[in-house]
């Protein structure tokens, strides 16, 4: 098991950055600068940019969210700073 | 029974049950009072930040912002959502684990600085009285349109309420109402959704009733939707940019997501929770229980601006005449909410693109005057004037609240689904005004009292001047909510754009730059506020009149004053980097309490 706190905080730092690039994808990317393009699919009634701007990337903020909670649990495990 | 006679009951148990809550979770310790003694289960305290975020304006304006933007609309559902994935994962935790009581006392110990902690403190209560007064507001007209009693007297009985439960129960009793208050209002604002989301699609998710066919098969209803939006002069409802430019709203987008984020009653509830890693999945949990609401939003807007289209033009789209409109028209016509013109004299009511009133559009009534066809009188009508292919020129004025709160009766629902609109719209009002009245009155028990001004007070003192605080700044926000200020619309842009720009960069800098240093963060934070307040009142004039038009051209990078909160933001950041640059590190103890923050478990 390691302890470094470093190595924990590194750790964090890195699985933020890349769950922030998803965030940003979704919300700024396929719901606003991206959003013409998205909008020649069509799902069902949605125009595929419309959806994301409206649902998709609300969802994707909440796996998001227990993604990132899940994983640090882990984390918290592996360097054995969970607290009791 | 009567519609009223339902409504009274319905808000009456409700209240019952908040007051049955206050008792049971008195508050005994100023640990009770500030943060529920740290005891909050993170599903509980998850509802409880779903209840605090979802404010009467996320309940009752929301659908209608979004049915008169269209496309536009995401830019408020994406932003207050997602500042809960940066409150996860860049504040929550680390705050959590600092483990005091306030969002100023973070401020003032990782700057070690009492005027880092005291600017922090007038930040929070300009945003927190900002956001409060609308909500008194809203408790009132749901009041007075449901109840039928003055404006005055709603505000009094929501005032009472509230005085109840967060003066006796503190942060504690405020946590558990709050659970309750949002099974309230989620279930008003579902079920309603959910029958209007059948009767227009067969379909019971209004999620998918969205993206579906209609029932009566005429297609997709949101092509629908688009062709008739179009037919009648307006821009089509899922083209994006109709209304703002790319730019603007990615700006209103962020500055949004980061002023949720930054928001002082909403960070203050993950202090209530037992370990960091609660904080963390809490904020899943509140996202839970706010996507639920805000997913439904979007339905709930697009199938009332069809069926308010529907309605008022009548199925060949000629429009209705006046004799044979509904009883809803007339009803929120007498509480000022709709007016009608008729500008083409064919006693028919017509819906179009186009002011049908002239100045900012809203109507003027003459008194309780009647018409020829016993409509409200109004002194104001516009030109009357067809926009582009237009059949006709608009003669109808809808207010957006309309569009929740009428909703039921537009679609004929029965009577208790509108008694329970009723009960959720003040459930959501209560809930967010209690959570924003906790703050202010811990910040100024804890903050300047027990931690600037009287360092000496006991616990009990404390507790007792916390108690008093809330019930001041409850008849503060009580006030504002009789006498709103003519700016209130206008600062509502305040509270998001100086919570990004004042408090989450320092908060942010705090935990993740160890060099940041408290000449940095003072500075900072200055000239974040400043060049928001700047931006907004020099576009949008409050107490003085705005020394600029708003409009795009005279913007910096096209961004609007409701977005001016990511240029401060940026600004923050950017002084704050070359002043810590210039300046002396911080002291070790300060170093180690960052490292400290940022690991769970050790000390």
């Amino acid at each position: 098991m390691e302890t470094s706190k470093d190595a924990y905080w590194k750790a964090n730092i890195r699985l933020v950055i890349g769950c922030l690039i998803v965030w940003f994808t979704v919300s700024f990317g396929c719901g606003i600068l991206l959003v013409n393009f998205f909008n020649q699919f069509q799902v069902g009634g949605y125009k595929l940019g419309f959806w994301f701007a409206q649902q998709g990337s609300i969802f994707t903020f909440l796996v998001l969210i227990f993604f990132y909670a899940i994983r640090m649990n882990t984390l918290d495990r592996k360097y054995g700073v969970r607290e009791d | 029974m009567d519609l009223q006679t339902l409504t009274y009951i319905t808000i009456g148990l409700s209240f019952v049950l908040y007051i049955g809550i206050a008792i049971w979770s008195r508050a005994s310790s100023t640990g009770d009072f500030y943060v529920a003694g740290k005891h909050v289960h993170p599903v509980a305290n998850g509802m409880a930040t779903a209840a605090d975020w979802m404010s009467a304006a996320s309940f009752i304006s929301m659908a209608g912002l979004i049915s008169f933007l269209g496309y536009e609309g995401g830019m408020y559902l994406m932003g207050w959502t997602g500042g809960y994935v940066l409150l996860a994962m860049l504040l929550a935790p680390y705050l959590r684990k600092f483990g005091k009581f306030t969002v100023p006392e973070f401020i003032g110990d990782r700057y070690y600085s009492q005027l880092a902690r005291v600017v922090a403190v007038i930040c929070l209560i300009f945003i927190s009285f900002t956001y409060v007064a609308g909500q008194m507001r809203g408790v009132g007209i749901v009041f007075s349109r449901f109840m039928e009693v003055p404006v005055e007297t709603g505000l009094f009985i929501g005032m009472g309420i509230v005085f109840i439960y967060a003066v006796l129960g503190g942060m504690k009793g405020i946590t558990y109402t709050q659970v309750a208050q949002y099974c309230v209002l989620i279930f008003a604002y579902t079920v309603p959704a959910v029958f209007i989301a059948i009767n227009a699609t067969d379909n019971p998710l209004p999620q998918l009733a969205l993206g579906s066919e209609l029932s009566d098969g005429s297609g997709y209803l949101l092509d629908k939707l688009d062709k008739t939006l179009m037919d009648l002069g307006f821009g089509d409802y899922t083209s994006p940019f109709n209304d703002k430019s790319m730019i603007d709203v990615c700006a209103i987008t962020l500055a949004l997501m980061v002023g949720t984020a930054g928001l002082p009653h909403v960070i203050v509830r993950f202090f209530t929770v037992p370990r960091v890693r609660d904080a963390r999945i809490s904020a899943g949990w509140a996202l839970l229980f706010i996507t639920i609401l805000y997913t439904t939003a979007p339905a709930v807007g697009a199938l009332s601006r069809m069926n308010l289209i529907t309605t008022v033009n009548g199925v060949d789209g000629s429009g209705t005449s006046y004799a044979a409109i509904p009883a809803w028209f007339k009803t929120w016509e007498n509480s000022g909410l709709l007016a009608w013109y008729d500008h083409n004299g064919d006693s028919k009511v017509q819906y179009a693109a186009g002011n049908a009133f002239a100045g900012n559009g809203k109507p003027v009534f003459e008194g309780e005057q009647r018409g020829p066809h016993r409509e409200r009188v109004t002194s104001n009508p516009g030109e009357g004037k067809r926009v582009g292919d237009a059949p006709f020129a608009n003669e109808v004025y809808v207010d957006r609240d309309i569009m929740v709160l009428a909703n039921p009766e537009i679609a004929g629902l029965p009577d208790w689904v509108i008694a329970l609109i009723a009960a959720g719209g003040i459930a959501a009002a209560l809930s967010t005004a209690a959570g924003l009245l906790l703050v202010i009155s811990s910040s100024v028990s804890h903050d300047l009292l027990k931690g600037t001004f009287a360092k000496n007070i006991s616990d009990r003192t404390e507790l007792m001047a916390g108690r008093i605080a809330a019930g001041v700044a409850i008849s503060i926000a009580g006030y504002l909510g009789l006498h709103p200020p003519a700016f209130v619309a206008q600062v509502v842009a305040f509270a998001f754009g100086l919570a990004a720009s004042s408090l989450f960069p320092v908060i942010l800098m705090g935990i993740f730059n160890k060099r940041m240093n408290k000449w940095g963060a003072i500075s900072g934070m200055l000239t974040g506020l400043t060049f928001t307040l700047g931006y907004i009142i020099y576009f949008k004039g409050v107490f003085i009149e705005p020394f600029a038009a708003n409009i795009p051209e005279n913007w910096i990078l096209g961004i609007s004053p409701e977005g001016a909160g990511v240029i401060g933001m940026a600004l923050n950041f950017t002084v704050a980097t070359i002043v810590a640059r210039n300046t002396a590190p911080p002291p070790p103890h300060i170093q180690q309490l960052v490292d400290d923050i940022r690991v769970p478990g050790s000390s």
